[in-house]
């Protein structure tokens, strides 16, 4: 497998704040990498200077072989970039949007016809090519963006933040979309604050203070916590809560609506003890079991341990 | 309706023109009660909120609010509740203790009290130290935290939060709805709308809107078992071969009903009992070094098999 992106040792400052501090990605085709972390952390950042967009203060990227630095007009010509809020022309069509980005692609002709019917064909956007952009539904206006993005067949796909504010059913089908994208043998970065978007990546970056902590994949990130994750459910659940952090083997609780997960050292102590001194404080245990970590029991682990 | 329902819908409607917004729903929502309201674009949500905000008059049915009829006191309700937007509004050059003071004075709060609500709102959302900030200068989840105590100055006893942690990951989602639940212990009832999965899981009771029509509302675990009535197994490809076609094999798999595409796994769902781990693994003898594990039932799994009957992906 060829590496699509290979961005070494990045580092970005502005003014005192180093937004992004000792970055290493490396993305083969056909992989999704996922840039996962809070606000502010520096995803944003990276993928501006992946896609050559801001200057780097040192480090290398190279694009689909190209260096950003010397070989500048190719490695941006290899990249779809879907910025946070990208900008179509609200006033301009469907088409003429595309047509707008397939011309500073360098598109024309019949080679841009073509390829401008295969793209809506693939987003879904056929019989709407007269529709002005500012008419479209927030998902419309997503894959329209995508299908800009994809104007000029890029092997390299950068995605920042693609699914804000859409509805979970519009975000399943962009997806697919993307899915597609990867089948099809391009490298793709995604960020995202979003746990369940996060676990479609076929390997995570979890990034902090302009460093990324810790890359695996899914799988992996979820087994670093194996075994070390209850679920209770119990009645009064703010005593259960108190309870439950009382006992020494409990790192940490997490509250979710209807029930608590548990962070343990060792499941052995807690599930043995946690039912009778629950019992003993009057509260009904309706269920306590170990269950498999989601990845967002692991970042907030992370975060801790980073903390500490 | 039982008497502690704070909200109480019945046969709800709204129509615009031959559009039918919101369809026939029915729900109570009880004190003390974190309630989702889970639903696509176009489902009926804002449509529902703003009913019972009063906004807009229903086409037929009826609700209260605070035990307040939505159409004949609607001016009553709404300075008895709280609503945070998912735009909520601060003003980024006044500082945490000035916005709040100006919202207070919006709600026509006198001075001793706007000063006692302040300092219970500071320290509610741990924002003492940072009074003096300006709202532009702080993160993302301390500004979240920032537009809640600013929809409870005037200590509403009914909160809506509209997607309220979008956008922020999980630790400061986290330090939020633990100002939730806090809020939900004093009595305070808070109704959630939202599309993200990560935010419903938060909620004690969760209602799923399509089209309209409210298909399901229960407690994340009961609408997990009972809707997706199924066993989920996550299912590893041998490190060789993509996930697309054993993809492919496993939706033709009898007893398969429902299979998604993870970022290095498949994630299924089975009919009770059709499978073990290894049957499951053996039914998929094509791609040897398969392993099959079992797994969690997700809200995403209760969400596609209600709202797009479950196809096969």
């Amino acid at each position: 497998m060829a590496a699509m992106i290979e961005a070494r040792e990045l580092h970005k400052s502005f003014g005192p704040t180093h937004a992004v501090d000792g970055v290493t990605i490396e993305v083969q085709a056909g992989e999704a990498y996922g840039l996962v972390g809070p606000d502010g952390a520096g995803k944003t950042t990276t993928l501006r200077l992946l896609v050559g967009a801001s200057r780097l203060d040192s480090g290398t990227v190279e694009v689909a072989g190209y260096d950003m630095a010397t070989q500048t007009e190719e490695a941006r010509a290899s990249i779809g970039y879907l910025a946070q809020r990208f900008s179509l022309y609200g006033d301009l069509t469907v088409m003429e949007n595309l047509r707008f980005f397939g011309e500073v692609r360098g598109l024309t002709g019949l080679t841009f016809d073509q390829r401008a019917q295969e793209l809506l064909d693939f987003v879904g956007l056929l019989g709407f090519e007269d529709r002005r952009a500012e008419h479209l539904s927030g998902g419309m206006r997503q894959k329209l963006g995508l299908a800009c993005a994809l104007v000029h067949e890029p092997p390299v796909l950068l995605l920042d933040e693609p699914t804000g504010g859409v509805d979970p059913v519009t975000r399943q089908d962009f997806w697919q979309l993307i899915r597609r994208v990867l089948e099809g043998g391009a490298a793709v970065v995604v960020s995202t604050p979003y746990m369940d978007e996060a676990t479609r990546c076929s390997r995570i970056g979890f990034m902090h203070s302009g460093r990324i902590l810790v890359e695996a994949t899914p799988r992996e990130l979820a087994a670093t916590l194996s075994g070390r994750v209850l679920e209770l459910a119990a009645h009064p659940k703010e005593a259960a809560q108190a309870i439950a952090r009382a006992d020494p083997d409990v790192e940490d609780v997490l509250a979710f609506g209807d029930r608590l997960h548990l962070r343990v050292t060792d499941p052995a102590g807690p599930l043995s003890r946690l039912p009778s001194s629950l019992a003993a404080a009057g509260i009904e245990v309706v269920r306590l079991r170990p269950i498999s970590p989601s990845i967002e029991d692991v970042f907030i682990s992370l975060l801790a341990e980073h903390r500490r | 309706m039982s008497p502690d329902a704070v909200v109480a819908v019945h046969e709800l409607s709204k129509s615009f023109g031959d559009f039918v917004a919101v369809d026939a729903v029915s729900f109570d929502v009880q004190r003390g009660e974190v309630v989702g309201y889970l639903g696509p674009n176009g489902s009926g949500k804002t449509t529902t909120m703003r009913m019972l905000l009063g906004l807009l008059r229903p086409t037929s049915g009826s609700a209260t609010v605070l035990g307040l009829d939505v159409v004949r006191d609607a001016e009553r309700i709404r300075p008895q509740v709280g609503y945070m937007s998912q735009r909520f509004a601060l003003y980024e050059d006044l500082t945490v203790a000035e916005n709040l003071r100006f919202y207070g004075g919006v709600y026509g709060l006198d001075n001793a009290r706007l000063a006692e609500r302040m300092e219970a709102m500071l320290e509610l959302i741990e924002l003492q130290d940072q009074r003096n900030e300006r709202a532009g200068e702080l993160a993302g989840g301390w500004r979240q935290r920032l537009a809640l105590a600013i929809a409870l100055i005037h200590e509403p006893e009914l909160m809506f939060l509209d997607e309220p942690t979008s956008g922020v990951d999980p630790e400061a989602r986290r330090a939020f709805w633990d100002v939730i639940y806090t809020l939900a212990e004093q009595g305070r009832t808070i109704v959630v709308s939202t599309h993200y999965m990560d935010e419903a899981e938060h909620c004690g009771r969760l209602a799923i809107l399509d089209q309209g029509r409210l298909l399901a509302m229960d407690t994340p675990t009961a609408l997990k078992r009972d809707v997706v009535h199924g066993d989920a197994w996550e299912i590893v490809p041998p490190p060789d071969a993509s996930p697309g076609p054993v993809l492919d094999s496993l939706v033709r798999l009898p007893g398969v009903l429902r299979v998604e595409t993870l970022g290095d796994s498949l994630h299924a769902i089975v009919e009770p009992g059709a499978y073990q781990a290894e049957s499951l693994a053996d039914a998929l003898a094509g791609y040897p070094g398969v392993r099959v594990e079992p797994a969690e039932i997700s809200l995403d799994d209760v969400f596609s098999i209600l709202v797009s009957g479950g196809h096969r992906r």
